[in-house]
Formats: C-alpha cells, structure tokens, sequence
C-alpha cells in the first residue's frame, strides 16, 4: 500500500523499513539522535509538515508528523523543498551532497552526522522501499 | 547540482617568482622545521619581501599535525594580522595553514568542528596561498584538511570547499631533492588519489579526465623520479600529476584505500601515501565484481587488458603492484614491519576506524564488518583478493 509523502503513515513506513533493515542496524549500531524533517511549504503542499523520528543504535525507537513543533527538542533540524525530500525519497540526491550543497540544511552538531555517512545512505536506502505516493 | 573548485593555478620552473607580483601588507608562512633548514623559507620569504610585503613565520607544525598545532598557529596568526596565509610543505603544512586559516577568519570555530555543511565566510582577512613541497598530497588544490586527535588516536577529515586555495604554486624547484623513499610514499598518495577520484560513486564528468591524466602520468614517471631524483623532466611531471590528481579528488571523493590506509596509518603510524597505496591493489580487486568502479576504462586509457571490469581490474591491481615493486614500496602490512601479533590485538580497532570513516560510503563496493577484518588480514598477508 503506497503512503502519500509527506505524512504520518509515510514516516511509521520508514520507521518500519528501518527497524526491518540489517544493513541499517549495523552501520547505525553506535549512532544515536533524533530528528525533526522539515519539508518546506511549496508545491503541493500549502504548509510546512514537521516529522518527528527517533533513531537508537540501529532502531527507530519513535516517529510520527508533528502537529506541535514545541512538542520536541530533537538534536538535529533539517529542511529542505518539498522537490528536494522528493529527490532524496526516491534516492536521486545524496543527502549528503545536499548537504554540502546547501539544499538540504541542517541544524545540529554536524561532525555527528558527518561520523555516521554508511548510515544516512541506509537510511536513505529504506527510504527508496517505503511504496510512496507523491502528490501532484 | 554540483561544483568544480580550483585555485589560479601556477606551474612550472619559476612558477615560485609569481610570489613578486602578489599585492598586500603582511605575509604568513606556515610551515615545518625542515622547509628552514633547506632554506625553502628564505627563498618565498625573500621574494614576498620582494613584493614589499612583511613577513613572519610558523615553522612548527609537525607530521600528521594536531588539533592543539593549528589552535597555537592560529593565535600566533591573530598577532600577526596577515592578510595572505603562505602554506609551504608537505600535505601537513598545507592543511595546518588551511585550518589555522579558518580559525583566525573565525575564532569561534575550533579545528575539530570544521565541516563542508557550514558556512564560514572566509577571504575577510587574508587569503591563502600554497606550495607543496612533494608531489602528493595535492593539498595545495584540495579543500581536505586532516588533523589528529591525538588523544583519540584517530585521524579527523576535515573541511569546507571555502578552504581550497587562492593561489597555489606549484614549482619543480622545491621537489629536485626530495629523498626516493618520500618520492615514493607521496607518488603513491597521488596515485591512489587518482584511481579512487575516477571510480568513487562521485565521480563526475568534470574529474574523470583529470583522474585518468593523473594516472597515466604516474605510471610513466614515478618511476622515473625515484630513480634518478634530479631527473627535472620527470620531476615536473610528477609534480604536476599530483595537483591534477588532488583537483580530480577534491572535486569528487576518495574510496575504500583511504579508509583502510586511514585507519592503519592512524593506529600504526605510517605515513599517509605508504599506508593508502599499501591497499590500493587489493581494494581494486575487491570493488571489480561491483562493476561500478569503471575499471576497464583506466586500463583502455593505459593500453592494458580491458574486456570486461573483471579482467580489467586485475591487469590494473598486476600494473599498481609492478609499479610498487619498481619504487621498492612495501606490497604488504606484515613488510611494513608489523608484528602479526601486534596487527591481531589491533584488529578490532582497525575494522572500527575504517567502517566509519567518511570515505567508506563512496566506495563502489562497500565491505560489511566481516569483509573489513578480511581485507586487512588479506593485506597484512599480501594475498590477492579472493571474496
């Protein structure tokens, strides 16, 4: 069953994928942090949408859309057009590289990030498994 | 989207005299003992004086450079007020002057927090310009810094594509005495660069022509330079090869050899080239049955063997091994002289390190945990790769 990006039933899908992945468990097993992604308002979407997720040793321990921004302090921030998560979703951008390109941008201690490169491109593996639905 | 960073570029015999055209206040020079004592400070501090610019010196940054080394040169630069930042040396110097550099520009950042993600503004106080001193690193183009942690024993990956040079230097004349075993060590860095540069999943239209020039270049002069060191022709050429060589990296990535090489120097201290050109064969033996490292078209360019990746991968791992042997370069971890016993216990730490190194991921073939531990025991052994 294919989940409309962004949304709460889309972010519990990686969460799953993620939980489900051996590679992810490895190369994440001494990273910890979680996250709010931003996907900016544009395109489709007519308003920001803010998701939550928590990443734990090679687990999602939590993710959900957040209705409530205030409801968290995570330790990473990052936001981006709705055009470029598209790309990242699907595994045409490397975060990374959107990253140093600034289209991608983050807020958060980025020498942790930059520690843990085979786990973002995990992630981003699962991310591509998630069955998505983009909105027009 | 993606960018191509350069500096003005000056190469050639004399290419140092450009040093007398440059228009500012104040000069400083970073640098190690060793670049005073063969006089290589006097020779730029008299042309930059030449230019009517005042000059001060940091002669103490030391192989593989620290964190708390670029913090000092950094003050001493807050002092001095320059307004061109000269690094004169070897890959160390260079990015010590990179760094300090950064951290004079902005005293609120510290070394260990410098990043290609962030933002520093840089070039309102002074500019940089670099001479390499060996033909390797290829420093002098690249925006890489890498310092250690000395408390960590780990080698930190730095930088920010604000950090490549103004102006680099790149001039035989400071090369014609390098000894043959640094001729070696650094013409295999460059080498090494070369290869990954072309078949890192970065590679871009922009770096495969300068990956492959590279290549070709060293294997036609290496050997060349550390035979006969006053050999200018090859010399230059080598000289050349590496900024080429360092442009094609800094403008895609690095692969699996310098994880691994990483990893070994930080642990066992082996120079930079030695430790990543000890794994360059057996890391292009490991990624051919990905069959996305673009073999057979290096060996195509150097007229070897090149029907299929696999067969092209080892006509190339045959070809980097010849080359090792003619420049007497050690083809194993147990030849470095290590003692197995010592390489067991350390095993763990060597697989820990490498996995997490940043330039893991671009590798075309990426080894799990297991696959990690075996490379370095194939390496420590000297035995080709089988899995």
């Amino acid at each position: 069953m294919a989940h409309r990006f962004p949304s709460d039933a889309w972010i519990k899908a990686l969460c799953a994928e993620l939980n489900a992945s051996e590679a992810y468990a490895n190369a994440a097993k001494n990273w910890e942090g979680d996250f709010y992604f931003i996907v900016e308002a544009g395109g489709p979407l007519e308003k920001d949408v803010w998701l939550y997720m928590d990443l734990w040793h090679g687990k999602c321990r939590e993710a959900f859309e957040v209705t409530d921004p205030a409801s968290k302090s995570p330790e990473f921030v990052m936001s981006a057009s709705y055009e470029d998560w598209k790309k990242v979703v699907l595994g045409e951008l490397d975060p990374i590289k959107g990253l140093i390109s600034r289209r991608l941008k983050l807020k958060g201690n980025m020498n942790k990030i930059m520690r843990a490169p085979q786990a973002a491109k995990e992630l981003v593996a699962c991310c591509t498994k998630v069955e998505t639905e983009f909105p027009a | 989207m993606w960018y191509f960073d350069s500096p003005h570029i000056v190469y050639g015999e004399d290419a140092r005299c450009v040093l007398e055209t440059v228009e500012g206040r104040r000069a400083f020079i970073v640098t190690d003992p060793t670049m005073v004592r063969l006089g290589f400070v006097d020779e730029v501090r008299r042309r930059l004086e030449s230019a009517g610019l005042e000059v001060a010196v940091f002669s103490e940054v030391e192989p593989e450079p620290s964190l708390q080394t670029a913090v000092r040169g950094a003050e001493a630069m807050r002092a001095f007020e320059p307004d061109w930042i000269v690094g004169l040396g070897g890959g160390s110097c260079l990015d010590a002057a990179k760094a300090m550099w950064i951290m004079y520009e902005r005293p609120d950042v510290t070394p260990d927090s410098i990043n290609p993600f962030d933002t520093y503004h840089l070039r309102q106080k002074a500019r940089l310009i670099t001479i390499p001193t060996t033909s390797g690193t290829g420093s002098e183009v690249t925006w890489a810094i890498v310092l250690t942690d000395t408390a960590e024993q780990r080698k930190l990956g730095l930088g920010t594509r604000e950090c490549v040079a103004d102006i680099a230097i790149v001039d035989p004349y400071f090369v014609q005495g390098m000894p043959a075993r640094l001729t070696a060590d650094t013409g295999m860095d460059a080498l090494t660069h070369a290869f990954e540069a072309y078949v890192n999943t970065w590679h871009n239209d922009f770096s495969d022509g300068l990956a492959l020039q590279a290549i070709k270049l060293i294997f036609t002069y290496l050997p060349r330079a550390y035979r006969d060191g006053k050999d200018m022709e090859a010399r230059e050429h080598m000289h050349n090869a590496a900024t080429i060589a360092g442009l094609a990296c800094s403008n895609s990535l690095f692969a699996l050899a310098h994880s691994l090489g990483h990893s070994l120097g930080a642990l066992f201290h082996i120079p930079h080239g030695r430790a990543v050109g000890l794994f360059l064969p057996y890391t292009i033996e490991y990624s051919a049955p990905s069959g996305a490292a673009r073999y057979a078209d290096i060996a195509r360019f150097l007229g070897l063997p090149a029907d299929d990746e696999e067969t092209a991968a080892w006509a190339l791992s045959a070809r980097v091994r010849q080359l090792m042997h003619e420049i007497d370069q050690p083809q194993s971890i147990a030849a470095l002289g290590i003692a197995r016993a010592d390489f067991d216990a350390q095993l763990e730490a060597l697989v820990d390190r490498a996995e997490s190194d940043s330039q893991t991921v671009t590798s075309p073939r990426v080894p799990d945990r297991g696959e990690f531990a075996r490379l370095f025991v194939y390496a420590y052994e000297g035995r080709p790769i089988d899995f």
